[in-house]
């Protein structure tokens, strides 16, 4: 049985699994609940200035009959007195001493960051986690994404977070800026124990073709929300593996968040940097329980590649993310249907006619099963991804191996084509179809 | 068997003949929809004789456009709803869905299809309104599914359009010839409400055509006539002891079922004459009367009979037995019906035969012959020029439905010998096209 205890900047937790700063982590009830089933961590809800929620708060993409593939949110921080919160950490740590217990925090004043540290830490908390995310609501005031927004502002509030605490500090990071290294590298200098990201992506979800107003609606109106769920995965392992990667941050313990539903999602952000994941929109949807299930997935893949701890493998996908201008321009791969598989669909034909480079065909005899047109064939993929089928279509390795060479190795060489009429430019031999052929089909 | 209490109430009746393709809810709508893969040149549309888009309705289904759904469906079908729910769609549509490739459930089309075209006519939404008057009038013969589709179609064009119909009830055997487990009178002619409501075409009910007068009369006033006067009467077998009492049709037993339910008395014990899908429904619909036992009978073996498999599998389901390579010889009984003696056969010398000294006798209270219907010759006889082929169906050129005599255009069961609601659906509109195409010299 591997072992799944982390220690994250000198936080403890029986595993990486944590819930966000968000819905679920609302009240001592709702913690203790989802440490009873199996989570090893939770950041509480943001604690900070009073606030007013509105009713009408979240707001979701579906996608065909998937719901919630995307979420929204306009809820604020905590709106539940501090002195009820701390009481309740207070609790909680009691039933779960090893358990960890992560206090989110958002004010405004150099004194408010001070006092309100003091009093998680008095409360029992093992960390603290510095909601420079929000995009909504808060950052109007000043807090939230508006710092996260600010390099210079989040290392000096990340500063003051330091000197007052003695516990662990997390800064939290928005996905709302050009260039994630910036608020990185802010977090570093100012100090932080910790990085966590990504917060939810300024969005909005949907239009009422009715009433003509942006998901939630409320009383006639809304505002953007905060992106997140599985929709968002792909922008959260971009910008973990951007912070991992980077030569003054990547000693930075990184907690993974965005997306993450299964044992898939937490491997992957793992791979890519991070040592702990945090979970909201997936325990919105399926309730604590789904913990299970990464627990269970984790623990397999681990026992399958022989992983004794989770450090074992973090950042173990990070040497193969690189530049595109060190990608092997020698390498080929064409696709092959087995025709055995294939239902007939025609999609991987007309997804290659229609969306991309003309490489598939249709029997003349009336078959429904398409051909691959070799010569035609670049190996982007798509009919393998439109593909319905499991393993119908594959993607074959053609070129033997022996040969590579880069973008930036043709760049030092210079052999790259610097004319579009140059024999070395890349498209230039491909076929394409007459432009009337189109009207033949 | 008596698998079903006998009905004695329309309620029981319902139950006995429960939808077999009910009414999708939208969550059921929702999810079957979104699994539609959008095949290109989809399979399920070639397959469909109307050629609906499948694919688009579905999708825009999933959408929330069901109205839009519903209009993509008429479009192509002017039954689209009652073609949802009796289409064999296991044969259509959802026999050619690529899904059954991988032994994923197909989509079930039908059901999408009358859950749109529900919505609409529920709503009452007006999809189609009449083109402009162009003065031109067309007399259809026989309001079933090949004249209504006929005259929607020639009302859209602006075609002034008279039905004239022999029975009080439009629709044809769709309202009178169809399992009722599979669509009630009432839906078959809520659609038909819905459509005459739009394109106001006009139907005259309980005129019959059945004189050469009544034919000069219709050719003087309109430019072109389209017939789509189906087939007949249940054929005579030729047996002795056929007209005795307890010895009915099946068009005509069916007939009777769907406009009586309940009050349809069908005895304990009854025989089913023949192998095609008329005889498979009334076998099944004659167990689900409450008979204690059915016997289908087949003069032929189970791979020799027209029926679909489903159709067959289903009658069996519901209690009846089969009887294969057996033919009737005689009703036997005083007066009436106490049984009918078959003879078994065998196929000698590539034909069938009888075999000598076979004979046995099946007791029963009802036979009912479900052997092929009579055709229509003695109503086209009173026209001019018009030709039969060799199994006595209409000559038509099927580029437009326009038969030998050219003011006449046919569709439907007098033109196929009797196929699917769906054939005679776009026949129907072809012939209106073909119709519109000839008075315009096109």
């Amino acid at each position: 049985m591997p072992n799944l205890n982390i220690n994250f900047a000198g936080i403890k937790s029986p595993n990486p699994f944590w819930l966000a700063s968000a819905p679920p982590t609302n009240s001592g009830y709702q913690v203790m609940k989802a440490f009873e089933a199996g989570w090893g961590g939770a950041v509480w809800k943001t604690l900070g200035v009073p606030v007013i929620n509105v009713s009408s708060r979240y707001g979701s993409t579906n996608y065909r009959n998937t719901r919630m593939a995307g979420f929204n949110n306009i809820e604020l921080i905590t709106d539940r007195p501090l002195i009820d919160n701390l009481k309740e950490i207070e609790e909680v740590k009691k039933y779960f001493p090893d358990h960890a217990i992560i206090a989110s925090l958002m004010v405004e004043s150099k004194a408010e960051w001070e006092q309100i540290i003091k009093d998680v830490e008095n409360a029992g908390a093992d960390g603290i986690e510095l909601n420079f995310g929000c995009p909504h609501g808060m950052c109007e005031r000043g807090m939230g994404s508006a710092v996260g927004q600010e390099p210079d502002v989040l290392e000096t509030i990340v500063g003051w977070a330091k000197e007052a605490a003695t516990i662990p500090v997390i800064t939290k990071l928005t996905p709302n800026i050009s260039h994630i290294i910036d608020p990185g590298l802010a977090a570093v200098r100012g100090g932080t124990d910790a990085i966590s990201l990504i917060n939810t992506i300024k969005s909005i979800v949907g239009i009422d073709l009715d009433t003509y107003a942006p998901y939630p609606v409320v009383d006639g109106k809304g505002t953007n929300g905060g992106y997140c769920g599985p929709a968002v995965k792909p922008i959260a392992l971009e910008m973990t593996k951007e912070l991992a990667k980077h030569p003054d941050i990547r000693t930075t313990p990184i907690s993974g968040i965005g997306g993450i539903e299964t044992w898939r999602d937490v491997v992957e952000f793992i791979l890519l940097g991070a040592s702990s994941v945090q979970v909201c929109t997936a325990v919105m949807h399926y309730g604590f329980g789904i913990v299970r299930e990464m627990e269970q997935g984790l623990v397999q893949f681990m026992n399958d590649k022989g992983y004794e701890t989770i450090y074992d493998f973090v950042g173990k996908a990070l040497p193969n993310v690189t530049e595109w201008k060190h990608l092997n321009l020698k390498h080929k791969v064409v696709a092959k249907i087995n025709a055995d598989k294939c239902i007939g669909c025609d999609l991987c034909y007309i997804a290659c006619d229609d969306g991309a480079h003309q490489a598939i065909a249709l029997p003349k005899n009336g078959s429904r099963i398409p051909e691959i047109i070799d010569e035609n064939c670049v190996g982007c993929n798509l009919c393998s991804l439109v593909c319905p089928v499991e393993e119908c279509i594959t993607m074959e390795k053609r070129d033997d191996g022996t040969q590579h060479v880069t973008w930036d190795e043709k760049t030092q060489a210079g052999t790259i084509p610097t004319t579009f009429n140059d024999d070395r430019a890349g498209g230039k031999g491909h076929y394409v179809p007459k432009p009337t052929d189109a009207l033949k089909v | 068997m008596a698998e079903y209490k006998k009905p004695t109430t329309e309620q029981e009746f319902e139950v006995n003949f429960a939808q077999k393709k009910p009414l999708m809810n939208p969550t059921q709508a929702y999810y079957e929809s979104s699994r539609c893969l959008f095949c290109y040149d989809a399979p399920c549309m070639n397959a469909c004789p109307t050629h609906i888009d499948i694919p688009l309705f579905i999708k825009q289904i999933h959408t929330g456009n069901t109205v839009g759904a519903a209009k993509t469906i008429f479009d192509a079908n002017w039954l689209g709803n009652a073609c949802g729910v009796v289409c064999p769609t296991g044969e259509l549509c959802e026999g050619a869905c690529v899904y059954d490739g991988q032994d994923v459930p197909v989509i079930q089309i039908g059901r999408l299809q009358n859950y749109a075209t529900s919505h609409a006519m529920k709503a009452d939404v007006t999809l189609f309104k009449a083109g402009a008057d162009n003065g031109k009038k067309v007399a259809i013969v026989g309001a079933g599914p090949a004249g209504i589709a006929c005259a929607c179609e020639l009302r859209v064009l602006g075609y002034e359009v008279d039905i004239f119909e022999a029975k009080d009830k439009p629709s044809g055997l769709t309202v009178y010839g169809i399992a009722p487990y599979k669509i009630t009178n009432q839906e078959v002619l809520d659609e038909m409400d819905y459509l005459e409501k739009q394109l106001n075409y006009k139907v005259h009910y309980n005129h019959p055509i059945t004189t050469a007068e009544q034919v000069a009369d219709i050719e003087a006033k309109y430019d072109a006539v389209f017939l789509g006067v189906g087939i007949g009467a249940t054929a005579r077998l030729g047996l002795a002891g056929e007209n005795k009492e307890g010895v009915i049709g099946a068009v005509e037993f069916i007939e009777d079922l769907r406009m009586k339910h309940h009050e349809v008395d069908v005895p304990p014990r009854v025989v089913v004459i023949g192998g095609g899908n008329t005889a498979m429904d009334a076998a099944s619909e004659s167990a689900k009367m409450g008979a204690k036992s059915v016997t289908l009978a087949y003069r032929r073996d189970r791979e020799s009979m027209g029926a679909y498999g489903f159709e067959y599998k289903f009658a069996i389901a519901t209690g009846v037995q089969s009887l294969f390579n057996a033919t009737p010889v005689e009703i036997v009984g005083n007066g009436r019906a106490t049984g009918v003696k078959f003879a078994k056969t065998e196929v000698r010398d590539g034909k069938l035969q009888n075999i000598p000294d076979s004979e046995f006798v099946v007791n029963c209270d009802l036979v009912i012959k479900a052997t092929g219907q009579g055709k229509q010759a003695t109503f086209f006889n009173l026209i001019k020029g018009l030709e039969l082929d060799d199994r006595k169906r209409l000559k038509v050129n099927l580029e437009n439905y326009q038969t030998t005599n050219p003011k006449y255009f046919a569709g439907g069961d007098a033109v196929n010998g009797g196929a699917e609601v769906v054939n005679a659906a776009y026949e129907g509109k072809m012939a209106a096209q073909g119709i519109d195409a000839w008075l315009n010299g096109k």
